[in-house]
């Protein structure tokens, strides 16, 4: 049983619930993720896991309100057990001493993002990380980030907090300054794309993370399919992480795209059904 | 010990087997004609995704099909059934109305019998190897028919046996996979004592027999039923577990397994790389048939979406293929095509999903091969591109190789397109084993007995065959199992 053992709202939308998870809180690598059903009749939601207590045998999971399965997702209190949780997926990140890591995070990619730059400086490197969202209470575990981070840039849209502007304006003032060896960002497929436009501007080598539909998470579906270098490759067991200068980021958002009216009916008579029992 | 011939010619030998023999003369056996499997009406059937097409024979049909076997004294079937059973046996305990005994003689060498009678392609195994097929030229006995027929009679009957197990020798072993390779291996291992856990990656068992094969085909519930006798027998199921991932081969060393089986499957789909394949609205048949059978995606109290075509195309001639057209058809389809680039006579699904995709509608576009896809400006398919083929010389396979025909490109209207030209080996097992021999295709490697190149390490079904039957997955697993038996009593 993975039983909620502690949750908390970082904002609206956006909820961060650590889970009883033993044997994934061992296996786990930086850039693993899991899939978890809420209940019986539920989808299979994948997630990546932000951090692990190996100890207390818990994993910290981070999701944002998008649709039915999150809305349920967020309304699971402490105490509660999810249906089904399995992992550790996907391929690790490939971590070693690379010099100065850039690591920019947009909105909730910036939970994935947190084991990867705490591995990176754990391996001796010097990590700056640039966190954006599009306002204050959208930047999400900022303190977490810096406790791993030479230097924490905050980025956002409407100038709340942090500076006024996108990650790649922050991104591109850090590779003026200073030599970056290598970069990974992780968020909105949108931001993945211009990060990596600049970061290729600039010949640094780029990783990206993706968070495309999945079912299965095993390679047994290939709703994930992403085009990288040309070549059909699963996200599931091929990646999360690609090398971003290689992704076909288009295609990515399109294929994001791919239940759009399914989830959004679905969406709006859940919404409707909670709205009359209210 | 005594020769499988030895022991069929005892059991063939006994009183009432001998006695039945001499009910009917070989002439009053040979006349009967061929019993017709009962099924709902296509118009009726296509308006649900989970109502069983065939329903089972009577037992005045099963008995009276039962009766045309000879009760041959070299019975060829046998050598046509991957995992053995006694065939003869069975079926001449169907025709003196002993039901029950019938079924235990299934389960004792196949663990899903309810399974096997009906997803076998007995055509090609069994019936292929009957006495009426081969000598007489005849339709053969409905063994198929007449094994699901036993198991279900005592399934609806209540009083289900437990098959007999050697007395527990605490020793532990794996089963990774739960689909019928792994199954089978179970069943076995359990009967020879062992202390048998199965891990499953996803939340439901079954693999291939639950995400893959359609309800109105094989009845979930009917798979239910089999997995619970394997629980009956003391298997151990664990969900949601990855071995490799979710605990190393070394975890579970350390844990006390002494052995373990391999039969993950063939999980990963292929494409045919062409132009647009990426589109939305083009997606792998194991996507769609998990969606909807795994996933429930057809009704509305699931919250998994699938997606629902007026003109649905679906690429190949496999038995996947089939479950998938059929399924786009009870999901809304107006226009369901099976595009296959060979003929009618290579397909290689069941002339059963054949005959059943006909007679609800199902358009055939045979010689035929998808070479582009275009679409709209949301990026959902809209319009198909296909090339026609004729048949020129034999391949490795002994069947006709297809040829593009020049010049020959038709493009149809598509909004929905399932791909399922076939499926390669899930990687993950091997990728966390570096010292694994696989094959360039990445198959692991197995000698006759099943055993792979590392000593512990046995596997079988499709994560060595590559994309084979649910009945050959199972003769794998109980072979696995005899040979790990003998290693692990050395």
């Amino acid at each position: 049983m993975n039983r909620i053992v502690e949750k908390e709202f970082f904002s609206e939308n956006v909820v961060k619930l650590v889970v009883e998870a033993p044997k994934i809180a061992k296996a786990r690598k930086p850039g693993n993720f899991i899939i978890l059903r809420v209940s019986k009749e539920g989808e299979r939601i994948p997630l990546t896991i932000a951090s692990a207590d190996e100890d207390k045998g818990t994993i910290t999971l981070i999701a944002q309100k998008v649709g039915v399965s999150t809305e349920k997702l967020a309304k699971m209190e402490v105490g509660d057990s999810l249906h089904d949780l399995v992992g550790p997926l996907g391929k690790a990140t490939e971590i070693h001493k690379v010099g100065t890591i850039l690591a920019c995070g947009g909105g909730v990619g910036v939970a994935p993002l947190l084991p990867i730059v705490e591995g990176y400086k754990k391996a001796g490197n010097r990590v700056i990380s640039v966190l954006a969202a599009r306002s204050k209470d959208l930047i999400i575990l900022e303190d977490e980030i810096r406790k791993w981070s030479d230097e924490v840039i905050v980025m956002t849209d409407d100038g709340s907090y942090g500076k006024k502007g996108l990650v790649t304006q922050g991104a591109e003032e850090i590779i003026n300054r200073e030599k970056i060896d290598e970069c990974i960002a992780i968020g909105p497929a949108i931001m993945m794309k211009f990060t990596a436009l600049l970061t290729k501007k600039y010949n640094i080598p780029t990783q990206a993370s993706l968070n495309s539909i999945m079912v299965d998470g095993t390679g047994m579906c290939g709703a994930c399919r992403v085009t990288v270098g040309g070549k059909t490759k699963f996200t599931c067991v091929d990646g999360p992480e690609f090398d971003a200068h290689q992704i076909d980021f288009d295609e990515m958002l399109m294929r994001l795209g791919g239940y759009s009216e399914e989830e959004k009916k679905a969406y709006e008579e859940f919404m409707n059904r909670l709205n009359l029992q209210a | 010990m005594t020769t499988l011939a030895e022991y069929l010619k005892e059991r063939r030998d006994q009183e009432w087997r001998a006695e039945l023999r001499k009910k009917l003369k070989g002439k009053e056996r040979t006349n009967i004609p061929r019993v017709k499997m009962p099924e709902v009406d296509p118009n009726e059937r296509v308006k649900f995704q989970n109502v069983e097409v065939n329903l089972g024979l009577s037992i005045e049909q099963a008995q009276r099909e039962a009766s045309r076997c000879m009760d041959c004294v070299n019975p060829t079937c046998i050598e046509g059934c991957p995992v053995q059973i006694n065939i003869p046996e069975f079926v001449k305990n169907i025709e003196r109305g002993e039901y029950g005994q019938a079924a235990s003689n299934l389960k004792l060498t196949s663990a899903l019998p309810a399974v096997c009678g009906r997803v076998c392609p007995q055509e090609k195994q069994c019936e292929e190897q009957c006495f009426y097929t081969l000598k007489l030229k005849k339709e053969p006995v409905a063994i198929g028919y007449l094994e699901r027929f036993a198991a279900d009679w005592e399934r609806e009957s209540g009083s289900v046996s437990v098959p007999e197990c050697a007395t527990k020798n605490g020793i532990k072993v794996a089963a990774i996979g739960s689909g019928p390779s792994s199954l089978s291996f179970a069943g076995d291992m359990i009967k020879l004592g062992y202390d048998v856990t199965v891990f499953e990656a996803l939340h439901e068992i079954g693999g291939v027999l639950k995400y893959g094969i359609p309800e109105f085909r094989l009845p979930n519930a009917t798979v239910d039923e089999e997995l619970e006798n394997l629980k009956q027998m003391g298997v151990k199921f664990e969900t949601n577990f990855i071995v490799g991932r979710t605990a190393s081969f070394d975890d579970l060393e350390k844990e006390g397994y002494k052995g373990f089986f391999v039969g993950s499957g063939a999980g990963l789909p292929r494409f045919m790389n062409i132009p647009g394949e990426n589109y939305n609205g083009i997606l792998s048949s194991n996507e769609y048939l998990t969606r909807v059978n795994l996933m429930g995606a057809a009704d509305d109290k699931f919250d998994t979406p699938v997606l629902r075509g007026k003109n649905v195309a679906v690429i190949g001639g496999g038995n996947t293929a089939m479950d998938s057209v059929r399924t786009a058809k009870r999901l809304g389809a107006e226009r369901s095509i099976i595009v296959y680039r060979r003929s009618r006579v290579e397909m290689p699904a069941r002339v059963e999903e054949v005959k059943h995709a006909e007679e609800e509608g199902i358009e055939f576009m045979n010689l035929a091969n998808p070479v582009e896809y275009f679409a709209d400006e949301n990026g959902r398919v809209n319009r198909m591109r296909v090339q026609y083929m004729e048949l020129g010389e034999p391949d490795a396979s002994g069947r006709r190789r297809p040829v593009p025909i020049e010049g020959s490109e038709k493009d149809i209207d598509v909004d929905l397109v399932i791909v399922a030209v076939g499926v390669s080996p899930n990687p993950l097992i091997p990728a966390c084993l570096p010292d694994l021999k696989v094959s360039r295709w990445g198959t692991i490697e197995v000698g006759d007995n099943m055993q792979s190149s590392i000593p512990v390490i046995f596997a079988g079904g499709d994560i060595v065959r590559g994309g084979a039957t649910v009945i050959l997955a199972m003769g794998d697993g109980r072979n696995a199992a005899q040979s790990m038996h003998e290693y692990l009593s050395k």
